[in-house]
């Protein structure tokens, strides 16, 4: 008998070429990721003259400054320059790139699952910190940094010690308008931004065997926000249905090997971690931070926190938070007023999130001025074969292409300076979103109830009678 | 890169939790090439107003000489953007002391020359005790993991294999180069037990 194994072991011995003396592991890198901002990578091994070790597994994508507007001619040439250099890296080293105006093109965390690239038992790298996304299908998948990145495309390999293990159980049922993000924004409050450092995360329970691959996504990709570079969901039927038929999920007889080799993924029984944690699903209500940390988040109907009330060594950030943000200890957070809404993003770009989005706007109008951007723009002609963007657009806001968008604002979508925006997005961070820009994260269907009242609103009195 | 061991200068108190990366370099300054140095950029909607200038009253313009940063918990969290550390390394700081940071900030760290110091609560508290008059002189000793000033010494936790790194300035690509047989080998066999890792041809 052997000892019982998390997922997180079974993954890394499948991938470890070799073990260093001091306990580093070499990793085979089975997806590659890149995007525009890989260009230091690119840079570097063209200094050494290095060419990619591995095309057929390195994949590029347009997203972080895709214009979501007027694409055919791009007026800001920094953007337009960055967009050229990754092209020309693709062409260089022969790798497929899904550019612009490609049927295929999107956020690369939404494309990767969408295009079957994704899949249980690979280790998939990208330079870019939500890559844990991708272990919502059971891969180890996690972000690293340009050096590293310039590392993976000359070797196809990447060093790195084991993180130790963390479980987060959540079991039984959510209540109506509480969602995946709501769970990660809930957690991420308990345990603060560092709570899950040095650990990979797997979540287990009931809760979580019954939220969709979308779901999944969103809670793997807020892991990093908890401090965890790797979020973890075993693969189960939900998975497979998910994959099966994809571009590039296995065919065939592969198809039939891979899921009999993906059933064995799953932690054993009495395996044991590092670190526990436990949520009741019943207890969990539709979050939104208040401050400029995603552990800044309460449920919609708390007040504002008072910086004497939180723990003494948060107190100094509290304040300064609620300064940033323009808000007042004490008061209700709910129906503080906002000057803009956005949907979209590696979190909450997908087609599930904008169908609950159109469920509390169908038939509303908005009350402010809002940017949807679709995760990819498979997303985006799913949403439009549904209606869902005659939905958004007679409500009054603004339905555009997909990329990252007002996320992180390098494609020029910008929240101004002082502005108040409530957002599906995933950092809160002072200027993320634009200089001096206030940003609110919550789920897509309580930015749409943002956007219905002008004001930070409980989502749930705007469901009843109503499905998404 | 030139490895280092021991390093004097002087250390700044930003005694912030939470500076993230967005924070030390914003996601706008990030389509600069390397080589025109990313210094100007480091922590710059803290330091600059809104055109630009300077703000006098921010440490890092007043002690521009500094060469080590005293920071709150969990700097470095958010963005795996290497530009960060880029930033603060054009801006000529040797290294980072923090309770905590963002795991692939620390990475990035260690693979450009940058020092992730890591130290306890009570370190900090001393530290920034220490501090809150101005900056003072540091010495800092990665072989024996600790940090001097003055009469008040504290030691910082750092990974073996990565005070090596630092310590030889070591490049990781020309070390696994030499592992080159072992990866062909791995790849092999993969290609033999898990064929569907590998994308099937699109249709
Ligand atoms: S949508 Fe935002 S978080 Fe996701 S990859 Fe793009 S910039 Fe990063």
């Amino acid at each position: 008998m052997h000892t019982p194994q998390t997922m997180l072991d079974k993954l890394w011995a499948a991938h470890e070429v070799l073990q260093r003396e001091d306990g580093v592991s070499l990793l085979w890198v089975d997806r590659h990721l890149v995007h525009e901002g890989s260009h230091h990578a690119f840079a570097k091994i063209k200094e050494r003259g290095l060419p990619v070790a591995e095309p057929s597994l390195t994949f590029a994508v347009v997203d972080h400054y895709a214009p979501t507007q007027g694409r055919s001619r791009i007026a800001d040439p920094q953007i337009a320059r960055m967009i050229d250099t990754l092209r020309s890296n693709a062409n260089i080293h022969g790798l497929r790139l899904y550019d612009l105006a490609d049927p295929h093109q999107g956020i690369v965390h939404v494309l990767g699952p969408e295009e079957g690239l994704t899949l249980p038992g690979l280790l998939v790298n990208c330079g870019d910190s939500h890559t844990s996304t991708h272990g919502a299908f059971g891969a180890l998948a996690f972000g690293i940094g340009a050096t590293e990145v310039a590392h993976v495309l000359a070797t196809q390999t990447v060093w790195q010690r084991k993180p130790k293990a963390m479980r987060i159980t959540v079991d039984g049922a959510l209540g109506a308008g509480v969602t995946a993000k709501d769970i990660a924004l809930g957690w991420i409050a308990k345990l603060g931004t560092d709570g899950a450092q040095g650990h990979a995360v797997e979540y287990g329970g009931s809760t979580i065997r019954g939220l969709s691959m979308e779901g999944r996504m969103t809670l793997c990709n807020l892991s990093i926000e908890g401090g965890a570079r790797l979020g973890m969901v075993a693969p189960d039927e939900t998975t497979f249905a998910y994959l099966e038929g994809r571009r590039f999920s296995p065919k065939g007889a592969d198809w039939h090997a891979a899921c009999a080799d993906w059933a064995g993924i799953a932690s054993d029984e009495y395996a044991r971690f590092d670190r526990e944690v436990t949520l009741d699903a019943a207890e969990i209500s539709p979050n939104v931070t208040w401050g400029t940390s995603p552990e800044q988040a309460v449920p919609i109907s708390a007040t504002i926190p008072d910086p004497t009330d939180v723990p003494p060594d948060k107190a100094e950030a509290a304040r300064a938070a609620l300064d940033y943000m323009g808000l007042k200890a004490g008061e209700m957070l709910e129906g503080t007023p906002i000057d803009q809404v956005f949907i979209g993003s590696c979190t909450n770009g997908r087609i599930e999130d904008l169908r609950a989005a159109a469920a509390v706007l169908r038939g509303r109008k908005a009350k402010v001025p809002g940017l949807i951007s679709p995760g990819s723009t498979q997303v985006k002609a799913q949403a439009e074969a549904e209606g869902l963007d005659r939905v958004f657009i007679e409500a009054g806001l603004d339905w555009v292409a997909s990329g990252c968008s007002m996320c992180v604002g390098m494609n020029g979508d910008l929240v101004g300076e002082g502005k108040r925006c409530a957002s599906s997005t995933n950092r809160n961070f002072k200027g993320r979103q634009g200089r001096g820009a206030r940003t609110h994260l919550m789920s897509p269907a309580m930015v749409a109830a943002a956007a219905v009242t002008g004001a930070l609103t409980d989502v749930r009195p705007f469901l009843e009678g109503r499905v998404n | 890169m030139t490895g280092w061991r021991t390093h004097k200068g002087k250390v700044l108190g930003l005694a912030v939790a939470n500076i993230d990366t967005d924070q030390l370099i914003p996601a706008r300054f990030m389509s600069v090439p390397r080589a025109e140095g990313y210094g100007s950029y480091l922590l710059h909607d803290m330091r600059r107003g809104e055109t630009g200038e300077p703000r006098v009253d921010f440490p890092l313009n007043v002690h521009p000489e500094a060469s080590v940063i005293l920071a709150g918990r969990n700097f470095g969290s958010g963005s795996s953007r290497e530009a960060a550390v880029y930033a603060l390394v054009d801006a000529g700081i040797r290294a980072v002391i923090a309770p905590g940071f963002g795991d692939i900030f620390a990475a990035n760290a260690i693979n450009n020359g940058l020092l992730p110091a890591k130290v306890d609560e009570g370190s900090y508290a001393a530290l920034d005790a220490a501090l809150a008059k101005g900056p003072q002189d540091i010495t800092i000793d990665i072989d024996a993991r600790t940090l001097t000033l003055g009469a008040l010494q504290v030691c910082f936790a750092l990974d073996d294999s990565w005070a090596t790194k630092l310590i030889n300035g070591w490049d990781d690509i020309d070390l696994t180069r030499n592992h080159s047989a072992a990866i062909t080998a791995f790849k092999h066999i993969r290609s033999q037990t898990a064929a569907w890792a590998w994308p099937a041809a699109a249709d």
